[in-house]
């Protein structure tokens, strides 16, 4: 929902600033999803659907803990469960990933979507979607290398993680964060996120997990939504989590050079008929030409042969 | 005298005018239908691909709107323009002297028509047009069928999705280019408006810009 802070740094499908006088002087946001405190009991995807107002369907269990099955538009973060029996151990783990927008730096929604105002970020690094600019066309599922935004059934609106943008601008961190029991997702400047990251992943390093560390995956400018991992090195096991996630070149090609170059080849056109009609002019048939085929035709029409 | 003359005006205005008929009714309806829904599509297409051309959006009722009729619009283009292609396609085969008419384009282009080899019922000119209009509109209706949210993009992947969306783009824009060039045939090479609006054109029209069909639908063997 929109947010009349002005303090907009990007602005979908708008090719000048956006109000911006108002900066985010105290740094980015970011919210850090430690998965190794995870305990998979779900009070966020609780705190999410209770702040924001959410109801998904009551659906059906098809043999894993992840319920609902997949992100909706009344379902704006899910916690994925993988189990992966590590060969290195020979152990059985169980790899819980919270799901749900990263509020990355650059957005593939944001690019790819044509309705001016309908995505925005704000200057502290968070991606919102406002619906009553939302066309439904999609596109930003399309532009999404985390396969995020849901259009809803009920009204062809998209949806996804505001990263509780309005309890973030009147100074509360978000739901999900306020209520983690564990204390697995915490939320300050992006600053402080990384550095206690660090400080984690020098804790699990000690404790034997080698490849700990911080998925802030720099091909989307890093995000505003972080994961502290126990093996960084294959973020694909916690549930196909994307390697190096950027925004796909089709979809550069698509919203960068495509646009400009195609209106300038539609308007090269058009401007070349028209020089071709200054210059050169109109093609007309005069009064001895249709004498001479009046003749042939009477010709042709006698029998004769063609001259 | 006079009443002769009259009786001889209006019984000139009752018949229809002098000339050849180049194209029947039917193929004029189904031309304008075409025509029609390609310039709404276009519209409505070209205002979701520029933030520039946005504001044409207001034209269909607003985005949602533009979203929701683009595709059914496109879908009536193609339809229709099965129809027409149905009529048509016989006259579109490229001939040797398509080839030679193409090189002569300088020609062409300076309305020095008496340079330029005998032409059928179409010119190389339209028949490469007819030939992209068909690649381009099945590449569009395809890659629609990929990006059209509401229905189908549940039944493909993600990278055939993306793919789709530029060709999607890219063929849009050469087929609008394409529309425009026809256009301004059009308006250049004047007889032709009032070929597809009343159906017919004159001896010298036919003579000039079509002599090998002139000659044939003399002879009583022409195609309309």
């Amino acid at each position: 929902m929109s947010l009349q802070s002005l303090d907009i740094i990007r602005r979908s499908a708008t090719t000048l600033p956006s109000p911006q006088a108002r900066g985010a002087h105290t740094g980015e946001v970011a919210k850090l999803i430690d998965v190794t405190k995870c305990i998979g009991c779900k009070a966020c995807q609780v705190a999410c659907m209770e702040w924001n107002d959410l109801r998904d369907e009551i659906g059906s269990c098809t043999g894993s803990y992840t319920n609902p099955h997949d992100l909706s538009d009344q379902s704006w973060t899910l916690m994925r469960f993988a189990e992966y029996e590590n060969p290195d151990s020979g152990n059985l783990e169980w790899l819980i990933r919270k799901d749900g927008c990263m509020h990355c730096a650059d957005p593939g929604c944001l690019k790819a979507c044509p309705s001016p105002g309908a995505i925005v970020q704000y200057a502290n690094g968070i991606v919102d979607f406002h619906e009553e600019n939302c066309i439904g066309c999609g596109y930003c599922i399309t532009g999404c290398p985390f396969n995020i935004p849901r259009i809803s059934k009920k009204d062809s609106k998209a949806y996804k993680c505001t990263l509780c943008s309005d309890r973030v601008a009147v100074g509360m961190e978000p739901a999900c964060v306020k209520t983690c029991p564990t204390g697995a997702i915490v939320f300050g400047s992006k600053e402080d996120m990384k550095q206690h990251a660090a400080e984690r992943i020098e804790d699990l390093k000690s404790r034997g997990f080698e490849q700990a560390g911080l998925y802030d995956p720099a091909g989307v400018g890093g995000t505003h939504v972080m994961y502290v991992l126990h093996h960084a090195d294959k973020p694909v096991l916690y549930s196909d989590l994307p390697e190096n996630p950027k925004i796909s070149a089709a979809v550069g090609l698509w919203k960068g050079i495509a646009k400009p170059l195609g209106v300038l080849a539609i308007a090269a056109t058009a401007f070349a008929g028209f020089l071709h009609y200054i210059g050169i002019g109109p093609n007309t048939v005069d009064a001895a030409e249709e004498d001479e085929a009046e003749r042939e035709a009477a010709r042709i029409r006698a029998g004769e042969e063609r001259p | 005298m006079n009443d002769e003359r009259l009786r001889a005006h209006a019984a000139a205005a009752r018949r229809d005018e002098p000339g050849i008929v180049r194209y029947r009714a039917p193929t004029r309806i189904n031309h304008w239908i075409v025509a029609i829904s390609f310039v709404l599509v276009a519209l409505s297409g070209l205002s979701l691909f520029h933030p520039a051309l946005f504001p044409l959006t207001a034209l269909f009722g607003g985005g949602p709107w533009t979203r929701i009729l683009h595709p059914f619009i496109g879908l009536v283009m193609v339809v229709a323009f099965v129809f027409l292609a149905a009529r048509m396609w016989r006259d579109n085969f490229l001939t040797r002297s398509d080839v030679a008419w193409l090189r002569d384009m300088p020609d062409v282009l300076h309305n020095r028509d008496d340079k330029l080899p005998p032409v059928g019922r179409f010119n190389a000119g339209q028949k490469l047009l007819f030939w992209s209009i068909i690649g381009c509109l099945s590449m569009l209706l395809l890659s629609g069928i990929v990006i059209w949210r509401a229905y189908f993009s549940h039944y493909f992947p993600i990278g055939v999705i993306r793919l789709s969306a530029v060709a999607h783009a890219l063929f849009g824009c050469v087929l609008v280019c394409a529309i425009v060039v026809h256009i301004y045939a059009a308006i250049w090479i004047k007889g032709s408006v009032r070929a597809m609006t009343r159906g017919k054109v004159s001896y010298g029209w036919a003579r000039k810009h079509h002599r090998l069909w002139f000659r044939q639908v003399m002879r009583g063997d022409g195609r309309d």
